[in-house]
């Protein structure tokens, strides 16, 4: 058994916290979210620099080989600084896709501009009436000739005003819900008939609706063999969900210290309020919460490769868990530090509201309880 | 023992009920979040009431008070609640009206009590400072006495809805050598006075309802003293306990729960309403009996008032259960309405025309909401502060 980092995987967060501690301060980030952009691409940039997006692809597509555990490294550290830039849906998500079920083709096409930062994707899975449920699908994908014709709506798509291209999930065949008949293609966001609503998420990221209409895409816009994609949509996706799990804990962590240093500082009747048991119990609670959802999230990382039914439930016990983290941390630093707490100024707040949507990501508490007993 | 209302008690419920339904402005229906009113939006209503004389139903008849008995105040607040109607705030009403009409000078009545009850005259509540939140008694504003004046000096914080103020009720240090609680005095001041800053403070679902308010050689003449000089501690915890006695929003909730439950069988889970689903279903039912057995004990505390009783610690209770209540509903209604709850509503957009929201409407406020929601456990006395009440109250301890 082995819980320590490689020399590599130390030198990449060490990286990775400087960045985003020196350009990644609190006035910047509150700068990108209010800007037309929305994001920084400069970061991007830095970012495809130092490696970081190259690091699942293996070296002979462009990148550096790196694993589940690098992901969490990383994903980690932009916890700590809430970190906007698309990682996940560009790197985890589309790189995901590409990296288990794209072609050479597909390889060469567009692993290169995730490497380099020249392509961000983002993943278009969800529906307005799907809820969690990746085959409640009602896009559809129609053979036409070689290629298909996609009509659909798919609901905030996380990421999609920055994107140049899409990962989209339809349905090729069978009835909605069915397992079967479920798809996934790559499009460029620029293909004809696409329309975009674009708008700000309450955690300050962008996302947008993204409507298909008769668009035409060509065979080579397939990944993954047609019909049978919804296998491929869990496994990238519970990658995901690791990737997301490591990202609240670098955000719970940043939470816990910064109520604890708080309630060091902030007096009221004479003495700090981190002198008062209550508060220091429930910073107890929180830090307790804190370790059992770091255990999870390892756990849920290294069962990445495991078998289905074993890596299904390692993701969902940490979505789980790190879910109910992620909420009793969120409120209690938000109630310890009083009405500071509920102010825009403050970045605790900000915290709070980035794990607040955690939750609704790629399945809520319940949903990953559920499938957890299914699988049990 | 009986839970049955009287007959008369039902009549009266009618009369409300017709009431509400003919003059309730149709444009304020259902209201959704309180940034988007207005100020003539909030007072609407309020005005109305005035006429009607319903404006101020606890407030003794002399000074235009209703005379209903708690159950009867109690039937009403339900039946606004179940339309959703915009209340009048209770900075005027349950707050510095009661200490004026208990405390104050016959002048003082006369000159502020009409505009509370028609709803004209704003107020807002100027207790709070950055350093002095739970332990208020250490505020540092003050009042210094100049011939027929007080020149105030200071800065308070939190000050709801001040932007809209037309006059405050500021707590102020009259005699820096007196002990905490005590060389504390209560005093009206005119918003619009020289000196007086506001300043709003954004909250983290983006609405303006709160302030800083900077007081900087501001002159009030002495006749808006309430009341006697370093008194105003006394003064100030009169009205915390009315200003608990309303925080309890039993019917409020129960509206809340009904739009739950109309949101979970609008959404749907594995192509079945939400509403059916076990989960889900079991935390709302858990929900709704919290809220039953905070809705005897509000009533039990009603019955104890009724028999003259007033209200004591147990208040507190009331407080406790009824933000956690309201928290727990929001966090549901948020749960609920699943992928569009992350959608902002309020802030830029490359989207500049008068299209219509992204998601379905329910799910707007949903997050906005349970963000905004989470100042019910701190202000008017956070719920530490309640439950120490109830430890040193109630527990002896
Ligand atoms: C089944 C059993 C087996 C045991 N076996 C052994 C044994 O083999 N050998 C042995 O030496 N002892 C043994 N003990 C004794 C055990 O260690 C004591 O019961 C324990 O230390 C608690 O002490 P107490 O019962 O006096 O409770 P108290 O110390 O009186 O505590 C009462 C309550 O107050 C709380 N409390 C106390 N101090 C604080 C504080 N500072 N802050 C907040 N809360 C506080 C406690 O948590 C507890 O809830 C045993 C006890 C039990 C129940
Ligand atoms: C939306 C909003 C509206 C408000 N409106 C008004 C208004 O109109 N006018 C006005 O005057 N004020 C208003 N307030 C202020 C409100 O009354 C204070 O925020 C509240 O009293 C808490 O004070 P604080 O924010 O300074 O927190 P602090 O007192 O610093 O408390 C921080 C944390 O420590 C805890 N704590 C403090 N003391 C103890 C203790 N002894 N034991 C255990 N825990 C403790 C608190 O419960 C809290 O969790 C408003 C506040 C908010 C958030």
């Amino acid at each position: 058994m082995d819980f320590n980092f490689t020399e590599e995987q130390g030198m990449v967060r060490d990286g990775l916290s400087r960045l985003v501690r020196e350009q990644y301060d609190w006035e910047t980030r509150r700068k990108a979210i209010a800007s037309g952009a929305g994001w920084r691409p400069e970061v991007w940039a830095q970012l495809a620099e130092l490696g970081i997006l190259g690091m699942p692809f293996s070296e002979a597509d462009g990148g550096f080989g790196g694993g589940a555990v690098d992901a969490m490294v990383i994903m980690e550290e932009f916890g700590k600084g809430l970190v906007i830039e698309p990682f996940v849906p560009t790197v985890v998500c589309a790189g995901g896709f590409l990296k288990h079920a794209g072609t050479d083709a597909q390889k060469e096409e567009h692993i290169g501009g995730i490497v380099s930062g020249e392509r961000v994707f983002a993943f278009a899975y969800a529906e307005p009436r799907g809820r969690f449920d990746y085959a409640d699908l009602e896009t559809t994908a129609k053979k036409d000739g070689a290629g298909y014709v996609l009509n659909g709506h798919k609901a905030v798509v996380i990421g999609a005003p920055w994107a140049s291209h899409l990962v989209v999930t339809a349905r090729t065949g069978g009835e909605r819900r069915d397992r079967s008949g479920v798809s996934v293609f790559v499009v460029a966001k620029d293909t004809a008939g696409i329309t975009t609503r674009d708008y700000v998420t309450v955690d300050g990221r962008r996302a947008s609706e993204v409507y298909f209409e008769n668009v035409a895409v060509g065979a080579e816009a397939l990944i993954g063999a047609e019909g049978e994609g919804l296998a491929l949509i869990e496994l990238v996706t519970d990658e995901a969900i690791a990737a997301l799990c490591a990202e609240a804990c670098g955000a719970m962590k940043v939470a816990h210290a910064m109520t604890v240093e708080y309630s060091r500082q902030r007096k009221q009747f004479g003495v700090p309020i981190g002198s008062f048991q209550v508060l220091q119990h429930r910073m107890v609670d929180m830090y307790t919460a804190y370790e059992q959802a770091v255990s999870l999230t390892y756990l849920a990382t290294l069962r990445l490769g495991s078998d289905e039914v074993e890596r299904k439930k390692a993701v969902s016990a940490a979505k789980v868990g790190v879910g109910q983290a992620a909420r009793l941390i969120g409120q209690e630093a938000v109630q310890i530090h009083g009405g500071n707490g509920v102010t825009d100024e403050y970045a605790i707040g900000h915290f709070f509201k980035r794990l607040t949507i955690f939750d609704s990501e790629f399945g809520n508490v319940d949903h990953h309880l559920k499938r957890h007993v299914a699988l049990s | 023992m009986n839970l049955e209302f009287t007959p008369e008690e039902q009549a009266f419920r009618d009369e409300v009920r017709s009431f509400i339904a003919e003059n309730y402005p149709a444009h304020l229906a259902d209201f959704g979040m309180r940034e988007d009113m207005s100020r003539e939006d909030f007072l609407a209503w309020h005005k109305i009431l005035g006429k009607k004389g319903w404006s101020v139903p606890a407030w003794p008849t002399e000074y235009g008070g209703t005379g209903w008995t708690p159950t009867q105040r109690y039937i009403w607040s339900e039946e606004n609640a179940r339309a959703s109607t915009v209340m009048p705030l209770p900075f005027g009403v349950s707050m510095v009206g009661p200490v004026i009409y208990t405390f104050g000078n016959a002048e003082q009545k006369a000159r502020h009590l009409p505009g509370i009850v028609s709803g004209e005259v704003w107020w807002c509540q100027g207790y709070s400072e950055p350093g002095a939140g739970s332990d208020l008694a250490s505020l540092k504003t003050t009042a210094v006495r100049d011939g027929d004046h007080y020149v105030i000096n200071g800065q308070k914080t939190w000050t709801t809805l001040a932007q809209h103020a037309d006059w405050g009720f500021f707590l102020c240090r009259t005699d820096p050598t007196a002990k905490a609680q005590e060389g504390i005095s209560f005093i009206l001041v005119d918003m619009k006075s020289p000196g007086v800053e506001v300043k709003p403070i954004k909250l983290l679902d983006g609405g303006y309802e709160v302030n800083e308010t900077w007081l900087t050689d501001v002159r009030v003449p002495v006749e808006n003293l309430v009341g006697v000089e370093n008194k105003g501690w006394t003064y100030a915890k009169f009205l915390l306990a009315h200003e608990r006695s309303g925080i309890a929003g039993v019917a409020r909730s129960k509206r809340g729960i009904e739009k739950l439950r109309e949101i979970a069988a609008n959404e749907s889970l594995d192509g079945a309403p939400l509403i059916k689903d076990f989960d889900f279903a079991r935390k709302v039912s858990q929900l709704e009996i919290d809220l039953a057995a905070l809705e005897i004990t509000e009533l039990r505390t009603l019955a104890g008032e009724q028999a003259g009783k007033g209200p004591g610690p147990e208040s507190s209770i009331l407080k406790i259960k009824g933000t956690e209540i309201q928290q727990r509903l929001t966090e549901l209604t948020l749960e609920a309405v699943g992928t569009y709850s992350a959608p902002y509503h309020g802030g830029v957009s490359n989207d500049n025309s008068n299209e219509h929201p992204v998601g379905p409407d329910y799910a707007q406020h949903a997050a906005a909401t349970y963000f905004n929601m989470r100042k019910t456990s701190i202000y008017g006395g956070s719920n530490e502060i309640q439950r120490n009440i109830i430890t040193k109250m109630i527990l002896g301890l």
